[in-house]
């Protein structure tokens, strides 16, 4: 019997990105049902009761959600390609990343937009991505997972793409080259990969959601 | 001491340190503990948990593993041979498991908050630590454990929480206890472990230094 992956998705989310890089990278092919929020569909609150959010992917009418969740059941699922290392060590590693860069960074950096650039939420998030800048140097790899990307550069897809769009967007500049050397190389690799290229939704319809999400439209 | 193949640097009244001690001891695995004062943390702690600063940190043959539930994943990969597995090896069955802890860490900072705020902000986070305790109450259903009939992940996440619901109904003013009758089954099987009942403090202990971090605090 063949596998049936359905994605419960919205083409923008970073979350669902995630996922879609995942697939990508194990080459799985999937049916994408694209959500409105303000309208869920009722397979979606069947699939996700507790959190009624995207993305949820649904493997042989099995549902699996939360974004990390559902990549590393992906790589448990479907061999080829690793997204995380096997060692135990480095696989607890890769998890502490991915686990700093959902837990602190991302928040921190959400709150910097939401209060319009407040000061005190600028310099919180500069320190989370000091930490971030910090563990690239001291690695010197291309990517987090090393020559490829892991767990832990497809949970920071938000840093590489999104955020700079929010920033042109708002005019609020976050992560500069001069501030933020290794980020910024690390994001121009990132996005520039195959599996990830192919996945990220247009631009323009990202700057013109954010500029209509932060009033600058 | 000579060196110890294992070390845990924690804190007694961690639900987090506690995650990883009833782990450990699933496992029958030794290990030296370290207690950390939190006012002033040792250099040992400091040089292994550079980022957060945190307990519990795991320490194996001298590397840091930190975060509670990375480190209980950690310990079931590696000492995969011993009984009993604390993750299922089924994908869809691991990904409920991890699904659940995860839900278990708002549920703790919902109970956090409830600890450290007041006025609204308290009343906010009580909402939000029961809705959580609802959801447990549904998801526990006609299950023995969280996720199915085995002791496992998601339990160990969620069973340190326990004794601090006396703390939680004396300054919360909550009735856990009445509320969610199989919640309050599932601890007592879970406390019926050994592994369990060892690694949680008493109850009223823990009010008493809740109490008193408070008054630091408000």
């Amino acid at each position: 019997m063949a596998d049936e992956v359905k994605l419960y998705a919205v083409g923008g989310s970073p979350f669902v990105c995630r996922v879609k890089i995942a697939l990508n990278l194990k080459g799985i092919e999937y049916q994408n049902f694209e959500e409105d929020l303000s309208n869920k569909s009722a397979d979606l609150l069947k699939y996700n009761p507790v959190y009624k959010k995207v993305p949820v992917l649904v493997h042989n009418g099995k549902p699996i959600s939360e974004s990390l969740v559902v990549v590393e059941y992906i790589d448990d699922v479907w061999k080829g390609v690793p997204i995380l290392p096997q060692d135990p060590y480095e696989k607890a590693v890769a998890r502490f990343w991915a686990k700093f860069i959902d837990d602190k960074c991302i928040p921190a950096i959400f709150k910097v937009f939401g209060s319009n650039g407040d000061k005190q939420a600028i310099s919180e998030a500069c320190e989370q991505l000091q930490i971030l800048e910090n563990e690239l140097a001291s690695k010197g790899n291309k990517f987090f997972g090393g020559d490829n990307i892991n767990l832990v550069d497809i949970t920071a897809d938000f840093l590489a793409y999104w955020l700079e769009i929010i920033e042109e967007a708002t005019e609020i500049k976050l992560v500069t080259k001069d501030k933020f050397p290794k980020i910024t190389e690390w994001a121009d690799n990132f996005v520039n990969c195959q599996v990830v290229k192919e996945i990220l939704p247009p631009r323009e319809h990202l700057l013109a959601f954010f500029r209509k999400r932060f009033g600058k439209a | 001491m000579a060196g110890s193949e294992v070390e845990l640097l924690d804190f007694w009244a961690s639900l987090f340190g506690m995650r990883v001690r009833i782990a450990l001891a699933e496992k029958g695995v030794q290990y030296d503990y370290k207690e950390e004062n939190l006012t002033n943390k040792s250099q040992l702690l400091l040089e292994m948990n550079p980022v957060h600063k945190k307990i519990p940190v795991l320490i194996h043959y001298g590397k840091p593993i930190c975060e509670s539930n990375i480190i209980v994943q950690y310990i079931d990969e590696v000492w995969q041979n011993k009984y009993p597995p604390l993750l299922p090896s089924d994908p869809y069955l691991k990904a409920q498991a991890r699904f659940w802890a995860d839900f278990v860490d708002k549920i703790y900072d919902a109970g956090r908050r409830i600890l450290n705020t007041k006025g609204e902000e308290m009343e906010k986070a009580k909402t939000e630590f029961i809705d959580g305790l609802k959801v447990l109450e549904g998801q526990l259903g006609e299950k023995p454990y969280l996720t199915g009939e085995s002791f496992g992940y998601a339990d160990i996440a969620m069973v340190p929480l326990y004794c601090r619901f006396y703390a939680l109904e004396m300054i919360g003013k909550m009735n856990i206890e009445k509320e969610y009758p199989k919640l309050i089954a599932w601890v007592k099987r879970c406390m019926e472990r050994e592994s369990v009942s060892k690694s949680l403090p008493d109850p009223h202990k823990v009010y008493e230094f809740l109490l008193e971090r408070q008054k630091k605090i408000r």
